[in-house]
């Protein structure tokens, strides 16, 4: 045939990271056009922070004393929407499929996905971030900057574990369920350290702990990047 | 003999608790077509997978190009390309972002100019621009098979290619098969109208139960 | 009673498993003996621990339940780990013997974590006054035995064999995680509350009574698994038995000639 000028032979497949980008931009493509759900997953979100006060009571001291921990949660929750959405678009039509036989990397896979998902709940936590200090009354003792650093390398972690359980859960019976079930136990350091970090900015640190749950965030980080990295080729394939 | 496109020694596939395929022995040279028949459920569609690579035998030892199916996948895959059951089209992309992402990962040159280049060639330049979402079952097929001719395959695996179209649609199909044929591809068709198949392919392959009756 | 008494119980399991290893057909015997050594030490362990081992300074007879559920939930945090080395063995090798042995692991395990975790609670009620102390490793063992929940949920809604023994063989792998949080839960959540301590007053009786409940509960845990895992083989073997028409296993087909029970 002689409707495409370059031959097989000749084409240059892409590397792991432009493969990764291949992937990011498109999951990131279909988001934008998709904003609706953005838009929702944004209110989701809210209406979750805005519960806690009902759950509680308008208790302003008990409020503004866990604003963190309501933070991060509203977050985990919102994320277990995102996630399942990330693999119900690859489900649709077997995409993922289609991806695997275009010879893709399988770990680019994961990379870009998780990425993505790491670009959505970041963007998520810098929405949330100021609307949270407004309704719980919050002073920023640390730089807002430090919070939203924090806010992504605690995205990172949710969005890699997420990923990968997500990977699993999408192609299961009783998805919905799953994935939470799987989800929210490895990712109890996560809150921990996350919640321990942002509780500091609003706090103050006068014990200087703040290095101990940054670098704890760095560590998880590593070691469930590195287990997705190993772990999600093997559940995509071996099927 | 020529080289063979595949090769397909003692190979068993397990879905669950069923067997699709049970102990198929078969090859197939490089250039010439074959015909799958055979009832829902005999084994058709998961040859197919199998040969694609987007699953892998239970048993068996499968060779495409001489090169082994689950070890040297990578390599099979940019040689071998499937028009299934599934479209693998994401519903939220257009026709065009979505050739534009297989174009990307297949490292086609220039990437947006092919993805119009095989949208124009199965007809379908005005719906370019819209989601996959709003298409046709038969639209579908068509951006399926934009697919495939970006893909460029050694080896094209056809999966009731004419189901979802219309009679200008199989026209047009046919077209498309005896093109592949033409420029050296190796076609493999799975298809329940076994007259228009069998005037596209040089042999058949009927399967029942996952197992070969006749090969001819 | 001296201490090397208390570690002379384990000889008999760890000289079987390590026998197992070199011979094979050990196993079947293997398993009684283990059966019969729960069976005996189980109520001296209930004697130990109720009647002869003295009573706590400050919490007096209510302390007696820790010979219970402190071995428990260590098989517990042992059938997980047992379940993470299978399905790092899975993944490296595909074998049904691993896929086999980590269900088991997880399913005993989870068992010893439930009765574990309860007895727990029930300890707290008349120490601290509360069923739950939200104590960080109470709580994350409990969050332990929610995901091996899930694990296990997991591999009943996978139908396919294959499919099925890789993404548990994942999970586990990623699992791993979980009894390190147990673990280390507690230096997590120091630096947020002070953690409810035990009053440890260790007299050398109580550790004895403890070594030989931890002994009877091990002899329990390896019983247990092995059932368990004859049964997880015996339905694998139903599962990926070749089809009628292969006569005799295909050429590459070793684990199905290794499934024959």
């Amino acid at each position: 045939m002689t409707l495409l000028q370059d031959s097989p032979a000749t084409r240059k497949p892409p590397g792991l990271l432009a493969a990764t980008l291949v992937v990011l931009r498109k999951d990131l493509l279909i988001e934008w056009r998709t904003r609706a759900r953005l838009n929702a997953l944004v209110f989701f979100a809210i209406s979750t922070l805005l519960l806690f006060s009902f759950a509680l009571g308008a208790n302003t001291t008990a409020l503004r004393q866990h604003a963190a921990g309501y933070f991060w949660l509203a977050i985990i929750f919102a994320s277990i929407l995102s996630l399942s959405e990330s693999f119900r678009i690859e489900g649709e039509n077997h995409a993922l499929e289609g991806l695997k036989l275009a010879a893709i990397d399988a770990r680019a896979v994961f990379i870009g996905k998780a990425l993505g998902n790491t670009v959505l709940l970041w963007g998520l936590g810098i929405v949330l971030a100021p609307l949270s200090i407004a309704v719980f009354d919050l002073k920023v003792k640390m730089s807002l900057w430090a919070l939203f650093g924090i806010i992504g390398i605690g995205s990172m972690a949710i969005s890699a574990a997420g990923t990968f359980y997500s990977a699993i859960a999408s192609n299961a019976r009783a998805r919905d369920v799953l994935l939470p079930i799987l989800l929210f136990p490895v990712l109890v350091p996560v809150i921990i350290s996350s919640v321990g970090a942002t509780a500091l900015i609003f706090e103050g640190d006068p014990m200087g702990q703040m290095r101990s749950w940054t670098g704890m965030l760095g560590v998880l980080n590593v070691i469930y990047w590195a287990l997705g990295l190993v772990l999600f080729p093997r559940i995509t394939e071996d099927i | 003999m020529a080289e063979a496109a595949f090769q397909i020694a003692d190979v068993s596939k397990r879905y669950g608790p069923r067997w699709a395929l049970a102990r198929l022995t078969f090859s197939l040279e490089r250039g010439k077509s074959l015909l799958l028949t055979g009832h829902n459920g005999s084994g058709k569609s998961t040859l197919l997978k199998l040969l694609g690579t987007a699953t892998a035998p239970t048993f068996g030892k499968l060779t495409l190009f001489g090169l082994d199916a689950v070890s040297d996948r990578e390599a099979i895959r940019r040689r071998v390309a499937l028009l299934s059951h599934a479209s693998y089209l994401y519903e939220d992309l257009t026709a065009e972002q979505n050739l534009v992402v297989l174009g990307r990962l297949l490292g086609v040159a220039d990437p947006p100019a092919a993805a119009r280049a095989v949208i124009e060639r199965v007809g379908m330049t005005k719906r370019a621009d819209h989601a996959v979402r709003t298409f046709s079952a038969g639209m579908r097929k068509r951006i399926a098979i934009a697919r495939l001719l970006l893909k460029k395959p050694d080896l094209a695996l056809l999966d009731e290619p004419f189901g979802e179209l219309d009679p200008e649609g199989i026209a047009v199909m046919e077209g498309f098969i005896r093109e592949l044929r033409a420029g050296g591809t190796t076609v493999v068709l799975a298809t329940h109208l076994i007259e228009q198949g069998q005037s596209l392919t040089d042999t058949r392959l009927h399967l029942a139960e996952g197992r070969t009756l006749e090969a001819a | 009673m001296p201490n090397w008494l208390a570690n002379a119980l384990l000889i008999l399991p760890a000289g079987l498993l390590i026998a197992i290893c070199f011979k094979r057909d050990l196993i079947e015997i293997g398993w009684k003996v283990m059966a019969v050594q729960a069976a005996i030490m189980l109520p001296v362990a209930a004697y130990l621990g109720l009647v002869w081992a003295p009573p706590e300074r400050e919490m007096g007879d209510v302390y007696r339940i820790i010979y219970a559920h402190v071995p428990q939930v260590w098989m517990a945090l042992l059938g997980v780990t047992l379940n993470f080395g299978c399905s790092l063995a899975y993944l490296m090798k595909k074998s049904w013997t691993a896929d086999a042995l980590a269900e088991a692991s997880a399913e005993v395990g989870l068992y010893f974590g439930i009765v574990g975790v309860t007895l727990g609670a029930i300890w707290g009620k008349p120490t601290w006054g509360v069923y739950w102390t939200w104590d960080p490793r109470l709580t994350s063992a409990a969050v332990m035995l929610i995901y091996y929940t899930g694990y296990l949920a997991m591999r009943r809604f996978t139908e396919n064999p294959d499919t099925r023994a890789t993404w548990s063989a994942a999970l586990g792998t990623f699992g791993i995680v979980i009894p390190v949080t147990v673990y280390f839960s507690v230096v997590w959540m120091k630096s947020l509350h002070q953690v409810q301590s035990t009053p440890k007053t260790v007299d050398p009786q109580m550790v004895f009574a403890l070594r030989w409940a931890a002994c009877a509960f091990l002899c329990l845990l390896i019983t247990f698994t092995y059932q368990r895992y004859k049964v997880a083989r015996a339905a694998l073997a139903r599962e990926v038995a070749p089809p009628e028409a292969l006569s005799g296993p295909p050429p590459s087909s070793n684990d199905v000639a290794k499934v024959a029970v």
